[in-house]
């Protein structure tokens, strides 16, 4: 192996999983810590508990990737929810949380925990049927955001207030049902911090334009995590100041993610979970994947930047919008959500293909590799057409088939040959060969 | 009188060319039975929806997933194809992902003047859904005479609402004549009403409607048999329902896009029109990605039809790979048990295949006898 730059570890690699392992155990022993469990799905306003006296967040797509990477918890999940008479074809993560939910089987131990009460705004639409089923099982209160999702990115007036009025009765309603006074200062704390951490993220991943990159998809995942489960807290921020902080040093000193990188590939929807594997045999080739629309924009905010790059989103304090009172507070995150483009990159294909070719341009991409994954059907809308948008604009595209947490439809060797045909057709070749 | 709806729907293009060149009108397509037609009929065009053609094809393998239901696939087959070649417009209000597939990757590459989605809520029950539709209605309207260079009037909406309130009138009384045991017109034949109504100008329609109305009181009843309801998707394949009846039982109800669903309730007149209308979307009978809270609406609408109708046993049809569908099959199975109306569960593909499906009917039709007994 010819290594090209420098590498070393990421420092804040321990605390990610520190953060990670928390978030799982602090589920678990919500009950015995006096906390109000919320059950949450992906696109969840989560910073709306946060004015409750102690709360934590119970959401779905990080427990169903979790069980996805123990074959066989993951099959007894699947197992059950068939026996139960639902079709194998539907999303894997919601099977995987059923499975344990029905079975009372929590994947880190003990019973599966069971919360106070759900807060439902589903990104996709399976994601509603999913968190109905649970609200059915646990027999819990539960309280509905509709979110305008389609067919544009919306920012009108009428759009923020649909959203920050049905938030304002979300909070009047879980006063109700707690018999809690909510506290409208740790909310508008727990807004500023959703503002910070989201922007910080994306700032993190421009960082990763770089060559050499600074990070890799697996890490990414790793890294990314917060994002999607604690965005609205302290130490949250905290970490993703000084990740920003290390991101930017790794940047200066030329410290590469990949210490072999000779191709840059990009990465479309969920990976298989029980084999992340693939990134490393890519290194093999000299390849580092920089990411995914999944990883960078979920919960990453993103604007143009004044040079036509694309870049972090200025928050709203920072665009001068007030912060005060509760009121302020609503209105500024319902039009931060508008603004996210996972929206746009999940339900809209022409935007996701113009998202898809900046990215490719900005972050210099060789080439992109698409999970066919049979197991959401929300990131795949559009997935085809991007597919074809690529090709058009001469970016070489790979494409295999599988399932981001069911084993039982992923063909590894059938997987790693087309892997192997696509680098060649970049003109990679293994460096240990 | 009744051969002429499936005339119709079998000859759809025809009908359509043949509308507009008669009338000098635009003619919409339009995907889900949530786009609000009484706008688009109002607007001097007609809307007719966009159906499959139940014929296997290769032409949108490489727009749509492989994992979206064959439905949504040949929905877009049938334009990349260049059937529907004289469609002057698209629309499609907001209901699965699948059929938004089969919208965004035809207005992508089948060359189309004007096309318009539209969100429509997802928590159709929510208190704040109605104004909001009601915005997104106020939205497409002023797309609508825009794109068109026409003015919507206020007179012209009550003409859309009255005609089509007129149709889902007369649907209804058509199918109140179901109740009868044995029933004088068959499921097979109903299905194909609303489905010619779904691709007609529904003042023809309702003339149509009329007469069949007429000539179905005056028919003699069909045989005695099973008393079934057919509950799935955006099912218009009228062939399950001609088969099963051909086995000897009577369709007599049903929960589907091309079936009560599209018809069942009217358009209440209030002084804002399209906030009028905006109510009637959000009351129709559900479909299950707009039947996503604890109190599922749906069942009350399948529960209620099946003891007006006398339902003896239900026939879950379901085409391959409709997630929604699919979450909502083996709770509606549970329940209609805990109702003692036992059920069947049947999918689809693009083609079905009779074989199959009638040896699966027969088995269910036995059970039915042997409970009865
Ligand atoms: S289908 Fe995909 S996006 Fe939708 S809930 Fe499942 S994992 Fe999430
Ligand atoms: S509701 Fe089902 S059948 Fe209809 S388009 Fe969606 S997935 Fe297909």
């Amino acid at each position: 192996m010819q290594n090209l730059y420098k590498t070393r570890p990421l420092k804040m690699w321990q605390k990610a999983k520190e953060l990670r392992l928390k978030f799982f155990k602090d589920i678990q022993t919500a009950k015995e810590n006096g906390k109000t469990l919320v059950l949450v799905d992906s696109g969840s306003f989560i910073e709306l508990p946060a004015g409750l006296e102690g709360h934590a967040c119970l959401e779905g797509h990080p427990y169903g990737a979790t069980v996805g990477m123990d074959l066989d918890f993951a099959r007894e999940c699947a197992e059950e929810v068939e026996a139960r008479g639902y079709a194998r074809d539907l999303c894997v993560y919601t099977r995987n949380f059923w499975g344990s939910m029905f079975r009372n089987r929590y994947y880190f131990g003990g019973e599966f925990p069971r919360p106070d009460f759900c807060i439902k705004r589903s990104l996709c639409d399976t994601e509603s049927k999913w968190l109905q089923v649970c609200c059915e099982h646990f027999n819990m209160p539960s309280f509905y955001i509709d979110f305008p999702l389609y067919p544009d990115r919306r920012t009108g007036k009428e759009d923020i207030e649909y959203l920050a009025t049905q938030m304002s009765d979300c909070i009047e309603w879980m006063e109700k049902i707690t018999g809690q006074k909510y506290n409208d200062d740790k909310f508008i704390h727990a807004a500023h911090n959703e503002f910070r951490t989201t922007s910080l993220w994306a700032e993190i991943c421009t960082l990763n334009k770089a060559i050499p990159a600074p990070l890799d998809q697996k890490t990414i995942y790793t890294l990314y995590f917060p994002t999607v489960v604690s965005r609205y807290e302290d130490d949250t921020v905290h970490f993703y100041e000084e990740l920003l902080a290390e991101v930017k040093d790794r940047v200066s000193d030329h410290i590469a993610a990949l210490a072999t990188e000779r191709c840059r590939l990009w990465d479309d929807g969920i990976p298989p979970w029980y084999f992340l594997k693939l990134y490393r045999y890519l290194e093999r080739y000299g390849a580092v994947v920089l990411g995914s629309i999944y990883t960078y924009t979920l919960h990453g905010a993103w604007e143009d930047q004044p040079d036509d790059s694309w870049g972090r989103a200025t928050t709203p304090e920072e665009r001068g919008m007030p912060l005060k009172t509760r009121d302020d507070a609503l209105r500024a995150l319902a039009l931060w959500y508008l603004e996210k483009p996972i929206y746009p990159g999940m339900c809209l294909p022409g935007p996701k293909s113009e998202q898809l070719l900046r990215i490719i341009r900005e972050w210099r991409i060789d080439g992109m590799m698409m999970h066919m994954n049979r197991g959401c059907e929300g990131l795949s809308l559009g997935a085809m057409e991007q597919r074809l948008a690529l090709l058009k604009a001469g970016v070489p595209v790979t494409v295999y088939e599988g399932n981001s947490a069911d084993k039982r439809e992923f063909d590894e060797n059938q997987v790693l040959d087309r892997l192997d045909a696509f680098m060649e057709s970049l003109g990679m070749k293994k460096l240990d060969s | 009188m009744l051969e002429k709806f499936q005339e119709i729907s079998d000859n759809r293009h025809q009908y359509a060319q043949d509308w507009k060149a008669r009338t000098g009108k635009k003619v919409f397509g339009y995907m889900c039975t949530y786009a609000p037609e009484e706008l688009i009929y109002a607007a001097g065009v007609l809307p007719v929806r966009v159906l499959g053609s139940h014929e296997p094809q290769d032409v949108s393998e490489r727009h749509i997933y492989a994992m979206y239901c064959p439905f949504c696939r040949d929905v877009l087959a049938q334009g990349l194809q260049g059937r529907y070649k004289y469609l002057d417009g698209m629309v499609m209000g907001h209901s699965c992902m699948h059929i938004k597939q089969a919208f965004d990757s035809w207005v992508t590459h089948v060359p189309i003047d004007y096309s318009y989605y539209m969100f429509i809520p997802q928590i159709v029950t929510h208190p704040k859904a109605k104004e909001y539709l009601t915005h997104e209605m106020t939205k497409f309207k002023e797309n609508l005479e825009k794109g068109l260079g026409v003015k919507i009037t206020a007179k012209a909406l009550d003409n859309a609402i009255d005609v089509y309130n007129t149709n889902r009138r007369l649907l209804r009384e058509i199918y109140e004549l179901r109740k009868q045991d044995p029933p004088p017109v068959s499921g097979s034949e109903c299905q194909d009403m609303v489905v010619a109504g779904q691709l007609m100008d529904k003042a023809e329609h309702n003339k149509m409607l009329a007469e069949a109305l007429k000539e179905i009181k005056s028919r003699a009843p069909r045989k005695p048999g099973k008393r079934l309801m057919l509950i799935g998707g955006e099912c218009d394949d009228t062939g399950v329902a001609e088969q099963v009846e051909k086995l000897g039982a009577n369709i007599v109800a049903d929960d589907l896009c091309a079936g009560s669903r599209y018809f069942w309730n009217e358009v209440v007149p209030e002084k804002d029109r399209l906030a009028a209308i905006a109510a009637r979307y959000l009351d129709r009978p559900a479909c299950p990605l707009k039947d996503v809270t604890s109190h599922r609406y749906r069942l009350d609408h399948i529960l209620k039809m099946a003891q007006d109708f006398k339902v003896e046993g239900a026939l879950l049809v379901m085409q391959k790979f409709c997630d929604p569908h699919e979450f909502d099959i083996p709770v509606i199975s549970k329940f209609l048990k805990e109702h003692n109306i036992p059920s069947y569960f049947i999918e689809l593909d693009v083609t079905f295949p009779e074989g199959p499906l009638r040896t699966r009917t027969e088995a269910f039709l036995e059970m039915l006898e042997l409970e009865t007994v």
